[in-house]
C-alpha cells in the first residue's frame, strides 16, 4: 500500500470506534469524509481494518517547536512534521522562537511554506508578540495575521510578556483580527537563575528554585487584564495547582481564558531531578505530585482546555552536560497521545471523546483553524487519527522521527499506538509507520 | 570476613586444642627469651587480627618467666593493610590501628607475631610497614601455625606447630579474644577440607 | 563505595568506616615517614571548575601521601572555558587513565552527572558542587567533632558516632553546600542539628529537613550547643537583598565577642567553634572567637587531609567489582 500514494485514492476505514463510541465505517475520498455508517460499500476504496481501533479527529498541537529557521541541527519543519504525523497530528502550531524570530510576515510565511512543502501536517506559525521576543515593543501582529500564514495565535513562548502595559496592549490589539495571546507565564525576577521547581527537592539538591508563584502571579494578572480589555487569553503549559485554581476562578467569572497542559506535566514530578539528568530539565519545571493531580483534575473538568506538547527538540550536546548548562525542553509529539491515554484515560478521568476534545477540537478552536477538530461526520475534512488503545510500546528516542533524543519517557512502556493518520484524506501514517506526504499538487 | 552462609566444608578436624595452643605459646615464649638472651629490648608486634592477642599472650608468658618486663610495655599491634600487594583483588578493607609500645622500635628486637604463616605475603607487607615506622636492630617472626606453601623467601624463627596442608584445605585459628563458637569463646586450630 | 558524591546517601556504617580509616591516616600523618604505598601507580585528577586553592591542596596532599600520581586540571581558563564540554573533558581524562577524579564545580550535580554518565570509569569524588554538597568537608567536620565529643565523654573516638551531640550551624544555609552535607551526615551519626539563619538565607523546603530551624542565635547559644559551626557569608549576598547590611547581619547572626563572652559566662566550657574557612573575620566570626581555644579551625584543616586520604583509599584500594565471596586472606 505504501507504493500507491495516489492522492485521489479512496480509503474505507472499517469498524473504527469514533471517539471510543460505536463502531462505524468511514469512507475517505477527495479529502473529505464522503460517507459514514455501517456496512459502507468498499467500491474500489482501499479497506483499512479498524477493528478495535479508536478514531479521533486529527490531533492539533497548539504548542510545537520546529526550530526552523535557525536551529536546523535541532529540528526542521520536515523532521518535526514527520514526528507530528507519527504522533497522530494533522496540524501543529510552530512557536515563534526560531532564529530569526517569527516576528514578521516574511518569517511566518517562510515557515508556513516549509510546512506545505513537507506535506505531513498543517504547519501554522505562531507569531511573536514582541519584536525579537525582547518584551519591549509589539511586533507587526496585523501583518502576520494578514499574511498567507494567517497567524491567529501570538506568543513570546520561552519568554514571558512580563511588562503589564505591553501585555495589555497586545491583548487589546489582537481583537482586531480575533487573535489570541498565548502567554508563557513566568515572572522573570522571581525566576532569575531558576533551575527547577522550588520546594523540598530543590532545597536538598541545592538548585535555584522556580517558585509556583512566579507562574501564578502572571496568570492572575493576565486574566484580570483580559477581563478588563475583554480579550482572549491563552495560558501555555500550566504547571501548578495554584494556576489551575486561578483559571477556574477566572472561567467562573466569564473571563475569556483558555489553558493548556503538557503531557509531561500530567505525569512527571521534580523527584526525577534527583538524578541530575538534564532530560528532565524543562520550562516550566516539573512540579510536585500534588500539582500533577490538580492538573489532571483540571483537564478532566474542563478548567484546562487542551493538551499541548511543548515539543522542544535539542541536539544531544545541549543535554549531555551539567544540569545548569543544559537547555530546557523535552520532545513530545510522538509520545503525547500515549501519555494522555496513560494519565487520563486509563486512570478513568476522561473518555476518548474527551481526548478528541482536548487534543483536537479545542486546540483547533483556539487557533481558529479551519478544517481541523471537526466531528467525524459526512462532509468533514478527512483529518483522522486511528489509535490502537490495546497496543503497548517501549519508548526509544533513537527510533523517533524527531531529531531530538531528549524524551523524558525513554525506556518507559506506554499504552496506545497511532496506527494511521489521515491528513486531508491522505494517509501520512499507515500501519504505525510513515507512509508518504501529501503532495502539494494533490492538496 | 568469612561469608560462611550455607556452604560448609567437606570435613573439619581439630589439630590444636586449647591446651595445645597454650603449650605451644609457652614454648615459643621461652625460645624467644633464649634466643634474645633475656627480655632486653624485646618488642612483640601482633599482626591483626589474631596476631595481636597471640602477642599479648606471649608477652604475658615472658613477663611471668622473666619478671623484669611488663607485658603491656613490650606489646604492640602492627597493621599491614596498606602495604599488602593484593588490595586490588580484595574488597576494600578498612585499616586497623597500629600501636607501638612507648619505647618505639628503633634499635629494638622486634618479634612479629601472627597466627598462620602461609604464602609469606603478609610478613612481606609487615616488613615494609615496619621500615616506615623505625629501624629495629633485629626482626624475628613467631607464628602459631606454619602450613607451608610459601610464595616468598620468608621463614619463621618460632613455630607453634608445622602443619602440612593441601591448598584446598583451610586453617582456622579461633581465639577467645577474637572468636566465639555458638556464643562461647573458644581456643582451637581447625583444618577444614574444602575439596569439592 | 564506588564514588563519594554526597553525604545524603552515606549510611552510618560507611560514614563510621571513613572516619575510623581517617583516624589511621591521621596517625600516619604524625609519623616521620608520612607516606603510604597504597595508591602507587594510580592517578588522581583534581578537576577544578572553580577556584579553591585550599581544597585542591588538601586533596593533593592526601593523594600524594598515599603515593598516587596527581594531575591538577584547573578548568578555569583552559579549553573548558573555551566551550569544551564536561563530557569532552571527562573523556580526555579517561583516555589519560585517571583512576579517580576529584571534581569541584560551580554547578550543583556536576559530580553526579560525571559519575552516572558513561563518559568515564574513574571513581568520582565530589569536592564541592554548586550549592549542593561538599561531602569531604562534612566528613572532616564530623571527624573533628567526634574527636572532641569523645574527649568530652572520656572515650576513644574509633567506632563511635555523635549520638546526643548538639550542633548549631549558623549563617547562609541557602547557598551552603557545607551546611547541607553537614546536616545529612550529622543526622546519620545521631547528632541534633539546629540551623540558625536569617529567613532569607534558608531554602524553601527546609521545613522537611531533619533539624530545628531558628532565626535567633542567642536563643540557640543559650541552649548550650556542643559545637557551633559558622558558615561563610558572601558580601555580594547583601546586594541581592538577602539582608540589609553586613553590620546588621553580624549583629544578629555573627559570632562576636559578646556571644563568646556569653558562652564563657554560661560555663559552656567544652563548646567548640567551627568554621569551614576561609573566614570573614568581623563578619560572621570575630577575631577573638576565631583565635580562641574553642576554635577548631586549624584542626579542621589538618583533619581534612586525613579524611581525604581515607576517602581516596576506600574508593581506590579495593576490588571495585561487586563483592565476590572472600577467601581467607592469603597469609
Amino acid at each position: 500500500m505504501s507504493t500507491a500514494p495516489e492522492t485521489s485514492a479512496a480509503y474505507l476505514i472499517r469498524g473504527a470506534a469514533i471517539g471510543g463510541g460505536d463502531r462505524t465505517d468511514l469512507l475517505v475520498r477527495d479529502g473529505i469524509i464522503a460517507e459514514t455508517g455501517t456496512g459502507v460499500s468498499a467500491s474500489g476504496a482501499e479497506v483499512i481494518d479498524a477493528d478495535g481501533l479508536v478514531a479521533l479527529p486529527g490531533l492539533v498541537d497548539l504548542h510545537t517547536h520546529l526550530r526552523e529557521p535557525g536551529r536546523e541541527d535541532a529540528e526542521t519543519v520536515e523532521t518535526g512534521s514527520r514526528a507530528a504525523a507519527l504522533g497522530g497530528y494533522t496540524a501543529v502550531h510552530a512557536m515563534a522562537n526560531s532564529s530569526p524570530v517569527a516576528d514578521t510576515a516574511g518569517v511566518v510565511e517562510q515557515v508556513f511554506t516549509l510546512g506545505q512543502k513537507a506535506g505531513w501536517t498543517d504547519v501554522r506559525p505562531v507569531g511573536a508578540v514582541t519584536v525579537g521576543l525582547a518584551g519591549e515593543r509589539l511586533a507587526e501582529l496585523g501583518a502576520m495575521a494578514d499574511s498567507r500564514a494567517r497567524v491567529r495565535v501570538f506568543s513570546d513562548d520561552g519568554m514571558c510578556v512580563h511588562d503589564p502595559i505591553l501585555m495589555r496592549r497586545a491583548l487589546e490589539y489582537v481583537k482586531a483580527f480575533d487573535g489570541v495571546i498565548a502567554q508563557h507565564a513566568q515572572e522573570p525576577r522571581l525566576t532569575d537563575g531558576a533551575q527547577m521547581n522550588e520546594g523540598a527537592v530543590s532545597a536538598v539538591l541545592g538548585m535555584t528554585g522556580w517558585p509556583a508563584v512566579a507562574e501564578e502571579s502572571i496568570i492572575a494578572r493576565d486574566v484580570l487584564l483580559a477581563q478588563h480589555v475583554d480579550s482572549r487569553l491563552h495560558v501555555c503549559h500550566v504547571s501548578t495547582a495554584g494556576s489551575v485554581e486561578i483559571i477556574r476562578w477566572a472561567k467562573q467569572r466569564g473571563i475569556k481564558v483558555t489553558a493548556e497542559v503538557t503531557p509531561h506535566h500530567l505525569w512527571l514530578t521534580d523527584e526525577l531531578v534527583r538524578s541530575y539528568d538534564p532530560v528532565y530539565k524543562v520550562n516550566p519545571p516539573l512540579r510536585t505530585d500534588e500539582d500533577v493531580k490538580a492538573l489532571r483534575a483540571g483537564l478532566a473538568d474542563g478548567t484546562i482546555d487542551i493538551v499541548g506538547t511543548d515539543h522542544a527538540p535539542h541536539p544531544s550536546e545541549a543535554k549531555e552536560c551539567e544540569w545548569a548548562q543544559a537547555a530546557m525542553g523535552m520532545t513530545g509529539l510522538e509520545t503525547a497521545l500515549s501519555v494522555v491515554q496513560h494519565t487520563m484515560v486509563e486512570s478513568g478521568l476522561v473518555g476518548w471523546d474527551d481526548v478528541a476534545r482536548v487534543m483536537s477540537t479545542a486546540p483547533a478552536g483556539i487557533g481558529q483553524l479551519a478544517g481541523h477538530g471537526q466531528p467525524l461526520e459526512t462532509g468533514s475534512a478527512a483529518n483522522i487519527t486511528l489509535v490502537d488503545p490495546a497496543a503497548r510500546w517501549q519508548v526509544d528516542p533513537q527510533r523517533m522521527a524527531t531529531k531530538g533524543r531528549n524524551s523524558p519517557f525513554a525506556g518507559r512502556e506506554l499504552p496506545g499506538r497511532v496506527v494511521a493518520t489521515f491528513y486531508r484524506g491522505h494517509p501520512t501514517v499507515l500501519d504505525g509507520a510513515l507512509n508518504t506526504p501529501l503532495t502539494s499538487e494533490g492538496a | 570476613m568469612n561469608t560462611s552462609g550455607t556452604v560448609s566444608p567437606q570435613s573439619s578436624r581439630v589439630v590444636l586444642a586449647e591446651a595445645d595452643i597454650d603449650r605451644a605459646l609457652t614454648r615459643i615464649a621461652h625460645e624467644i627469651l633464649e634466643s634474645n638472651k633475656g627480655s632486653k629490648d624485646l618488642v612483640l608486634l601482633g599482626i591483626p587480627r589474631r596476631g595481636f592477642p597471640l602477642a599479648r599472650r606471649l608477652a604475658a608468658k615472658i613477663e611471668a618467666a622473666d619478671g623484669s618486663v611488663k607485658a603491656d610495655d613490650i606489646t604492640g599491634q602492627l597493621d599491614v593493610t596498606m602495604f599488602r600487594d593484593d588490595l586490588k583483588r580484595q574488597p576494600t578493607r578498612a585499616p586497623l590501628p597500629t600501636q607501638l609500645p612507648s619505647s618505639g622500635i628503633d634499635d629494638k628486637v622486634v618479634v612479629l607475631v601472627d597466627d598462620v604463616l602461609y604464602s609469606g605475603r603478609t610478613i612481606r607487607a609487615a616488613l615494609d610497614a615496619l621500615v616506615d615506622l623505625g629501624r629495629p636492630r633485629i626482626v624475628r617472626l613467631a607464628v602459631l601455625v606454619d602450613r607451608g606453601h610459601r610464595e616468598l623467601p620468608i621463614r619463621a624463627d618460632h613455630v607453634g606447630k608445622n602443619l602440612p596442608t593441601s591448598s584446598v584445605e583451610k586453617v582456622r585459628v579461633r581465639l577467645a579474644e577474637t572468636d566465639a563458637r555458638d556464643g562461647a569463646p573458644v581456643n582451637e586450630v581447625v583444618i577444614e577440607d574444602w575439596s569439592a | 563505595m564506588r564514588h563519594l558524591l554526597s553525604t545524603e546517601d552515606l549510611d552510618k556504617a560507611e560514614a563510621i568506616r571513613i572516619l575510623d580509616t581517617a583516624e589511621e591516616m591521621a596517625a600516619v600523618s604524625e609519623r616521620e615517614v608520612k607516606k603510604l604505598p597504597v595508591l602507587r601507580g594510580r592517578t588522581v585528577v583534581n578537576l577544578f571548575f572553580e577556584d579553591s586553592t585550599r581544597t585542591r591542596i588538601s586533596f593533593e596532599a592526601a593523594a600524594k601521601r598515599l603515593s598516587a600520581d596527581v594531575i591538577n586540571f584547573a578548568a578555569k581558563g583552559s579549553s573548558v572555558s573555551k566551550g569544551e564540554s564536561l563530557k569532552d573533558t571527562a573523556q580526555t581524562l579517561e583516555a589519560m587513565g585517571a583512576d579517580a577524579v576529584v571534581i569541584r564545580h560551580w554547578a550543583s550535580g556536576a559530580p553526579a552527572r560525571l559519575a552516572t554518565s558513561d563518559w568515564i570509569d574513574a571513581a568520582v569524588v565530589n569536592a564541592g558542587d554548586g550549592t549542593h554538597e561538599h561531602p569531604t568537608q562534612a566528613l572532616l567536620d564530623a571527624f573533628t567533632m567526634r574527636r572532641n565529643w569523645a574527649r568530652v565523654n572520656g572515650t576513644g573516638s574509633a567506632g563511635t558516632d555523635l549520638a546526643g551531640m548538639k550542633v548549631a550551624v549558623v549563617g547562609d544555609v541557602l547557598h551552603s553546600r557545607v551546611a547541607r552535607s553537614n546536616l545529612w551526615l550529622l543526622r546519620t551519626l545521631g547528632a541534633d542539628v539546629t540551623l540558625v539563619a536569617p529567613p532569607t538565607l534558608l531554602p524553601v523546603g527546609v521545613e522537611h529537613w531533619p533539624c530545628t530551624v531558628s532565626y535567633d542565635l542567642d536563643e540557640t547559644l543559650a541552649g548550650g550547643p556542643d559545637a557551633v559551626m559558622m558558615l561563610r557569608v558572601q558580601g555580594e549576598r547583601m546586594n541581592a537583598a538577602f539582608f540589609p547590611s553586613t553590620r546588621e547581619y553580624s549583629r544578629r547572626w555573627g559570632f562576636d565577642d559578646r556571644r563568646l563572652a556569653a558562652l564563657d559566662a554560661a560555663g559552656a566550657k567544652e563548646t567548640i567553634i567551627m568554621h569551614p574557612g576561609p573566614m570573614n573575620r568581623g563578619l560572621e566570626i570575630s577575631a577573638a572567637a576565631a583565635d580562641s581555644p574553642r576554635s577548631t579551625v586549624l584542626q579542621q584543616v589538618r583533619n581534612g587531609v586525613s579524611v581525604r586520604m581515607a576517602a581516596l583509599y576506600l574508593l581506590l584500594s579495593g576490588d571495585s567489582t561487586p563483592a565476590a565471596p572472600t577467601q581467607e586472606a592469603t597469609r
